[in-house]
């Protein structure tokens, strides 16, 4: 019997977070702990590259970058990200 | 597809052995930023050379603007495929601000009023390679394109040369800057085409 499931288990709930509608997705600001919908927040084009900031406190919520065909997200400043009704 | 791009285009680096791979001209100067513009006010501006002793060389805009100034004519290309030849600027070259540096590390951290980063080797910022800009076409450089000054490391990809720049920290390892951690190229050669990780 092991501790842990396999990651593989992740499919259904991550998939229920990224199936709604992310821009109404509430996300909570690491730096500030400012709580609101990603819809609110402030898109910076640095193209290939958008810096995404908390419409409270204008620090970084998210970066993402379209490198070659590969499109990576860093997540680093939303604590929490929540869906649903 | 990017076949039918540069056909259309017609003026793709067959054309220009001084565009590098990947790139377009542009007669625009397209402003790209990772965040709001800062204003700066030439009487609070400074900028800083700190060591990795934590010595810190400063320089106001007064004390700048005694250093000697280049005339830099250079082409900029950006990653965002995008590059403009004939470039015409001024600015403090940083062999300029290094003279009286002393340092055994390799490689810089540019910091910037607003809080950007980028990481760039003490290599590619000497030698008459690099400038603290402060005008740009004869104009004092646009807080869009980076005023009161920016560094300007033309070799390199542009977003390399940080808008808004207010210091440099020496450090020991090349450790990554903003769009560095986050998925650009470490070091952002536009000959190699070093876009991404
Ligand atoms: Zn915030």
């Amino acid at each position: 019997m092991t501790e842990h499931l396999d990651g593989n288990v992740l499919a259904g709930p991550l998939s229920e977070l990224f199936r709604d509608d992310m821009t109404t997705a509430i996300g909570r600001c690491a730096h500030c702990g400012d709580v609101s919908v990603l819809a609110t927040a402030l898109v910076y084009d640095a193209a290939p590259g958008w810096c995404v900031r908390c419409h409270a406190c204008g620090d970084v919520l998210m970066t993402l970058v379209w490198a070659g065909d590969r499109l990576r997200i860093d997540l680093r400043g939303v604590t929490a990200l929540e869906v649903g009704d | 597809m990017s076949i039918f791009t540069r056909g259309f285009s017609g003026r793709g680096r067959d054309d220009n052995p001084a565009l590098p791979p990947g790139q377009y001209l542009t007669e625009d100067f397209p402003v790209l930023s990772a965040g709001p513009t800062p204003t700066v006010d030439k009487a609070d501006w400074e900028f800083t050379i700190t060591t990795e002793t934590g010595e810190t060389h400063r320089w106001n805009w007064e004390q700048f603007m005694a250093l000697k100034i280049d005339q830099v004519d250079t082409d900029i290309h950006c990653v965002t495929r995008w590059s403009k030849l004939g470039t015409s600027w001024r600015g403090v070259s940083l062999d300029t601000l290094f003279a009286d540096v002393e340092t055994s590390a390799g490689y810089t951290m540019a910091h910037s009023y607003g809080g950007y980063t980028t990481n760039v080797p003490l290599d590619d910022l000497l030698d008459g390679k690099a400038w603290i800009a402060f005008e740009f076409d004869g104009e004092d450089l646009d807080p869009e394109h980076g005023g009161p000054a920016r560094l300007l490391v033309p070799h390199l990809y542009f977003w390399k040369s940080a808008k808004w720049v207010r210091g440099l920290t020496m450090m020991e390892n090349d450790d990554p800057g903003f769009w560095e951690q986050n998925g650009y190229h470490t070091y952002g050669d536009p000959w190699q085409e070093q876009r991404y990780w």
